[in-house]
């Protein structure tokens, strides 16, 4: 599909929880077809140190209303403006950009794992793969209760494993601890989230030989496959999480584990 | 309506507007922003002759108005490239330049030998400047010796249009364009990217895993013009302008200092769509202060 440029329109701003903002914003023209994976360009105004855009996952979409959610962490000076945006406001993307997660065949067992910001892709896959009439399951880790984001919204679409690394909810440990997602027979499991928990999936995965996905973090430039800085070591060689990510299988990645 | 047309020694360019090596990819990429055959020329990402994997992630790292890169001329190779990427090159309405890499003299002579076949590549901009390379690259291009060299030798064999792009890392980057003119280039580009580095204070390492890269993007926009301005005071062969420009006004400015063509650079990776923009305010300036040609401008500043 045909990327594009486009002004968008700041319909809500919502932090969710410390550090974590829920950013929608509304295309007039109506969105281009958004596969999940995919991500988008922000380009972030009125901060001056910040040069290049931003990317950001898709968070969900919604057709009807021509609406893209974008789950925002406030990490430096370009998503601490992001997160100041307010309802009116403008904000100039570069989209869909990216490949996509594989969408399991029916009667599959599947299981969408991740950590923290990692959330911002889950939620659209888990929607895309409910849509095709597969369950989707969840095992998702937090640093603690306070940082649990979107759980209301993964449970409408599953059941939802917790972990926190303190045990103030759910299970305590990383998600690689939790009984369901260490027992239970997968057919595929879908990750993102910080490169260690990435890691440590899987390393699971791979023991287990389990089909597994997980969307790169890499940092970007252009997120349009020109600048060749956001590069992957892959079994092919050397490619732009850009392009040919941020969705890889990890069967393809050279992870050591 | 103004009339943009430009020449860089045979070569004659609709526009002097031009998409620079590393910042297009191979044109493809932006396909879906714009109509690249509006534009002047596109040079196509740095080819050798065999395929190279680059630098290690991570390779970039912004910095105040810009980036440092650590690429490492990432390419297929001239092999893949002639197979898989040139017929669709060769469709575009427009210049396409292949800018060229080696390691040593025989490497660029080979592979300008290889491109002067590939009748749809009007021109070939030498590479002598990449700062991310341990062989070759700016070791060419910081030794007025071995410039001499390199340029010598491919002039021999390569008979299309020939540009050297030059690196600012010098004492005094004049020599270096008059040594490029002495040795029968058509044309100089400049500047390459300035050699830079960044430190991460949290993990207390360098930003990029070559520790030092290219500095590119607005930060540099002032350096660069000063160095066009002097080198299109120093030689008679055009001379075109690159580095931080962001729109039409810095363009104008790189004109004004004495450039027959420039490049839009880094400003393609956060919007697209530049090269097209700075071509239509060109023209919307020179429209504005009625004048008939954008040689007009072509270093004004030294002529009042």
């Amino acid at each position: 599909m045909k990327k594009r440029v486009e002004d968008l329109k700041v319909t809500e701003n919502r932090r969710l929880t410390e550090g974590f903002f829920l950013l929608r914003v509304q295309s007039a023209d109506g969105l281009p077809e958004i596969r999940p994976g995919q991500f988008v360009q922000a380009l972030v105004d009125d901060s001056p140190a910040t040069f290049l855009r931003r990317p950001l996952s898709v968070h969900d979409v919604d057709t009807g209303s021509g609406t893209l959610s974008l789950l925002v962490q406030a990490v430096g000076p370009g998503t601490e403006r992001l997160s100041r945006l307010t309802p009116g406001d403008r904000l100039n993307l570069i989209y869909p950009l990216g490949n996509s997660f594989t969408l399991p065949l029916a009667g599959e067992k599947v299981i969408l794992t991740g950590g923290g910001c990692g959330m911002a892709p889950l939620l659209y896959l888990a929607r895309k793969i409910s849509e095709s009439g597969v369950q989707p399951h969840f095992a998702l880790g937090f640093r603690n209760r306070s940082r649990i984001l979107e759980h209301d919204e993964f449970l409408k679409l599953g059941p939802v494993w917790i972990s926190t690394e303190d045990g103030s909810q759910g299970h305590k440990g990383f998600v690689t601890d939790i009984p369901a997602f260490r027992e239970e027979e997968w057919d595929r499991v879908y990750c993102c989230g910080p490169e260690p928990m990435m890691m440590a999936v899987a390393a699971e995965c791979r023991r287990r030989n389990i089909f597994c996905e997980v969307s790169l973090e890499n940092l970007m430039a252009c997120g349009m496959g020109i600048c060749l800085c956001c590069v992957v070591p892959t079994t092919s060689g050397n490619l732009c999480s850009c392009t040919d990510g941020p969705v890889f299988n990890i069967n393809h990645l050279k992870w050591q584990t | 309506m103004a009339d943009l047309r430009t020449r860089i020694g045979s070569l004659e360019m609709r526009n002097p507007v031009m998409l620079a090596s590393g910042t297009c990819g191979y044109g493809a990429e932006l396909d879906d922003f714009m109509d690249l055959s509006e534009l002047g020329a596109i040079i196509v990402k740095g080819t050798t002759l065999e395929p190279r994997e680059g630098n290690q992630y991570p390779r970039m790292a912004e910095t105040a108005s810009g980036m440092l890169n650590a690429v490492g001329l990432q390419n297929k190779g001239i092999d893949y490239f002639e197979k898989n990427i040139y017929p669709r090159l060769a469709e575009y309405d427009t210049n396409v330049i292949v800018n060229v890499n080696g390691n040593t003299i025989e490497d660029y002579v080979e592979l300008s030998e290889r491109i002067q076949r590939l009748s749809a590549v009007p021109a070939i901009e030498l590479n002598i400047s990449c700062p991310n390379v341990k062989k070759g690259g700016m070791i060419f291009g910081t030794n007025p010796a071995s410039a001499r060299e390199v340029i010598s030798a491919v002039r021999k064999v390569y008979r299309k249009t020939l540009i050297v792009k030059l690196s600012p890392n010098v004492t005094d980057i004049t020599e270096f364009a008059r040594i490029s003119e002495e040795e029968g280039a058509e044309a100089v580009s400049l500047i390459n990217t300035l050699l830079g580095m960044a430190v991460d204070v949290t993990t207390m390492k360098p930003k990029l895993s070559t520790i030092t890269g290219g500095l590119s993007g607005p930060a540099v926009k002032p350096v660069a013009l000063r160095m066009v301005w002097q080198v299109a005071r120093t030689v008679n062969i055009p001379v075109i302008g690159l580095g931080g420009i962001m729109n039409a006004t810095d363009a104008l400015e790189f004109l004004m200092a004495g450039a027959t063509a420039i490049q839009v650079g880094t400003a393609s990776f956060i919007e697209p769509r530049t090269g097209i923009d700075v071509k239509k305010g060109i023209e919307k300036f020179l429209v504005g202060k009625n004048l008939d040609s954008v040689r007009r401008i072509t270093g004004i500043i030294n002529r009042i």
